[in-house]
């Protein structure tokens, strides 16, 4: 529900007297004015946050979903209980402090000591992320819990520490289940989850935010990823099956307790608000502000740009928060999130649009290196549908983005070498996965990094690659448009296209000057309901 | 992965001082120093070494065989036998305590991926030879100093292990044994080890000075920063 008076219509089509779109480029702004008849999809209104967040958390630590006692039913002096946690990675931009992370666990813990739960642990669900920094955690959990846990108490979990991993058993499809130790030996785990996307959360949380490689190999792989029609529908990803499977299993195994929270959209603050509206509803003073940041933007190094950007939070409120066990709080959790994202859409297109932006969910305080600009495009954004693509099969995908050949060596360091050394051979996600995947994913180097800095596991790469498999076969083309070398997009195995215009033109010129044409106005993102 | 078509032996070449430990051969001999049985020998030794130290450490910066060649005029008079018997407390009192809690981990993981782990170190080899041991290595190379009717004459017998040295070491050692360069593996933290870097497939960089660093960085080395 929208939390404006007027009903509001996320979905417009331009005429001739339409003001210009403006598009994510990276660090910057481009604006195009596309042609008349062209559909474009903007995100919902930000549904109205919840004001007491308190109330409604302990409202559903009390009345939990499923066959599950409270939460305070549950406790015990002399258990032993430990919190996971979901990382940086959700949300995006990082929320305004406090994060909602640090609501709910000031909540829970004081609830553990009220009921004389001292041996609690806390721990951060990295999977194969890269450990956050010891500022990022306490800007996440707030320095009160901060300064009293960590790092003894409050943690990053360690993939790699085979001591502190331990397997739990198989699935009925062979799967592996690796999990945290301190987890599996608890009497009680508690998953403190942010529901920024339907395909997190659920099963998810602990399946994948726990384990390490061992468990993770068997659903992060191209056959896997190609049966998804579309990550972020849980009932027709095969990915989340698998997750399942293993969530199941842990389930018989532990007694755990899923905290979810689902917040709105509302990525900018007031002030900037307008860059999330329709560009034709803007005010005249939206406009000069828009144009005004546009230029001040290209007058700064890129270094600066992307400074400025990873320091300004969002402004996400919550929504919905509900706790108990893993399906029936998931279930909850998925209908806010498809209130909030989902909008209805008449039809696929030939050629759909969209800006890429600086930041995804593996380039937080980082680098949106060319890998990662791939996987949103035909990762992310290509998944953000229900029912069908908005992407005809065979269609062309444009997308906004320079295309720098840049990483970072602490967080993506095994990339580097991915983007050098492999796709110049293949761009096969089998190939790919067979010829390097476990040499990457043991190579002694990367595992350290992984373990004592701030690197993503080795094989995080190829994850990335093989996270753009169903996008990549679905459609017929991708056309960047400002790439500002030749490499990279030639790397990537897509055209390329000095303007908007001239990316259109090469459009038409494979489907004909009668196609359909969408641009889909993420972010805030927008999860297409195709019909 | 698929069977690779090579089928010659890899390795994992490490430099030691700084990159696998904390400390570095100075600090090794002021122990000794101190430690001299004979009280005027101490205070002779470790005044002197303390005198010097600046001139060692513009003589590292500048050129570390100069260092090792002034350095090691420090070892002038000691007997064969006591060397080796020092070379093993020097090892437990001072390297054991200062290995880096990830050096064990990084060796470790070398081993089970089926690399053969080398020692190349301007170090002596009185003292890098239990170090090889304990860390369960294969093999190592190190400086051995000259020795005359039973007492070292303070004189490092050739060739000297140092800096662009290590990597033409590492480069005869590769063909003689076999070893396939390009699938090896090289660790240091010196921008004087950066020819031993160069020499292998996959160079990493550990606790790396400025010079290592910024070749690392430009190079796209991976990182690595151990404690």
């Amino acid at each position: 529900m929208s939390d404006s008076s007027k009903p509001y219509n996320p979905v417009r089509y331009l005429t001739e007297d339409s003001r210009p779109l403006y598009l994510h480029y990276g660090e910057d702004f481009l604006t195009h004015k596309f042609p008349a008849g062209t559909r474009v999809v903007y995100a919902n209104k930000p549904m109205k946050p919840i004001d007491n967040q308190g109330a409604a958390i302990r409202y559903a630590l009390n009345h939990p979903e499923g066959d599950v006692k409270p939460l305070y039913a549950q406790l015990k002096p002399g258990m032993k209980v430990t919190i996971a946690i979901d990382d940086i990675s959700v949300p995006l931009p990082p929320m305004k402090t406090p994060d909602i992370r640090q609501k709910v666990l000031e909540i829970v813990l004081q609830m553990l000591a009220d009921h004389g739960v001292e041996d609690v642990e806390m721990v951060v669900a990295l999977a194969l992320h890269r450990r956050m920094t010891g500022p990022e955690i306490k800007r996440m959990v707030g320095p009160e819990i901060f300064n009293e846990y960590y790092p003894e108490r409050l943690y990053n979990m360690d993939a790699e520490d085979e001591d502190n991993m331990v397997f739990l058993g198989e699935t009925d499809h062979g799967e592996k289940v690796q999990i945290v130790r301190r987890a599996a030996e608890s009497d009680l785990l508690i998953y403190v989850n942010v529901n920024y996307v339907p395909m997190n959360g659920g099963f998810k949380s602990i399946g994948t935010g726990l384990s390490g490689y061992q468990s993770i190999q068997y659903h992060h792989n191209p056959q896997t990823i190609l049966k998804s029609d579309s990550y972020m529908d849980p009932k027709n990803s095969a990915l989340y099956s698998s997750n399942e499977r293993m969530g199941r299993m842990i389930n018989e195994k532990l007694n755990v307790f899923h905290i979810e929270t689902a917040l709105n959209n509302k990525m900018y603050d007031d002030q900037l608000q307008f860059l999330a509206d329709p560009e034709d509803d803007w005010s005249t003073a939206d406009e000069l502000k828009f144009k005004s940041m546009q230029w001040t933007l290209k007058q700064l190094p890129r270094a600066a740009k992307r400074n400025f950007f990873h320091k300004v939070p969002a402004d996400y409120g919550l929504v919905g928060v509900f706790a108990g066990a893993t399906e029936a709080v998931h279930e909850k959790t998925l209908e806010k999130c498809w209130q909030q994202h989902a909008v209805p859409v008449e039809g696929q297109s030939d050629v759909v649009v969209w800006g890429i932006p600086f930041e995804s969910p593996y380039n937080v305080n980082s680098i949106m290196n060319p890998l990662l600009v791939r996987v949103m495009a035909l990762g992310y954004f290509f998944n953000m549908y229900r029912g069908k693509p908005i992407v005809k099969k065979g269609g062309t995908l444009i997308i906004t983005h320079p295309c720098y050949d840049q990483f970072d060596p602490d967080h993506h360091p095994s990339y580097i070498e991915f983007f050098n050394r492999c796709l110049p051979e293949t761009r096969c996600s089998k190939t790919l996965g067979k010829r390097w995947e476990k040499e990457f994913a043991e190579n002694p180097n990367y595992i350290e990094m992984f373990r004592r800095g701030n690197a993503y596991h080795g094989v995080h790469p190829f994850y990335m690659w093989y996270w753009a498999e169903n996008g990549q076969h679905h459609v017929g083309r991708v056309i960047v448009v400002g790439a500002e070398n030749d490499h990279v997009p030639a790397r990537m195995g897509w055209l390329s296209a000095k303007t908007m215009d001239e990316a259109l033109e090469m459009a038409a010129e494979h489907h004909g000057s009668d196609h359909d044409l969408t641009v889909m106005h993420h972010p805030p993102f927008v999860i297409a309901d195709v019909r | 992965m698929e069977p690779h078509s090579d089928t010659r032996r890899t390795a994992a070449f490490y430099d030691v001082d700084g990159t696998l430990i904390r400390t570095n051969v100075v600090h090794a001999y002021a122990y000794y120093a101190i430690n001299s049985p004979a009280m005027g020998d101490k205070i002779g030794k470790t005044a002197g070494l303390l005198a010097s130290l600046p001139l060692y450490w513009i003589a590292d910066k500048f050129d570390r065989r100069v260092f090792n060649e002034a350095f090691y005029k420090n070892y002038a008079g000691f007997s064969e036998d006591r060397l080796v018997l020092i070379g093993e407390e020097i090892f437990e009192k001072v390297i054991k305590p200062n290995i880096f809690k990830g050096a064990h981990s990084l060796v470790e993981r070398s081993k089970r991926q089926g690399h053969d782990q080398i020692l190349v170190t301007g170090a002596l080899d009185v003292i890098t030879k239990p170090l090889a041991d304990f860390l369960g290595c294969k093999d190592f190379v190190a400086n051995r100093l000259e020795i005359k009717d039973g007492k070292a004459t303070g004189r490092l017998l050739k060739p000297m292990i140092a800096g662009a040295n290590k990597a033409l070491w590492v480069r005869r050692y590769a063909e003689e044994h076999g070893y396939d360069l390009d699938r090896s593996f090289a660790y240091a933290d010196s921008g004087s080890d950066i020819p031993l870097l160069s020499v292998v497939g996959n160079p990493c960089a550990i606790n790396p000075d400025f010079k290592m660093r910024t070749t690392a960085r430009a190079y796209d080395w991976p990182v690595l920063n151990l404690d």
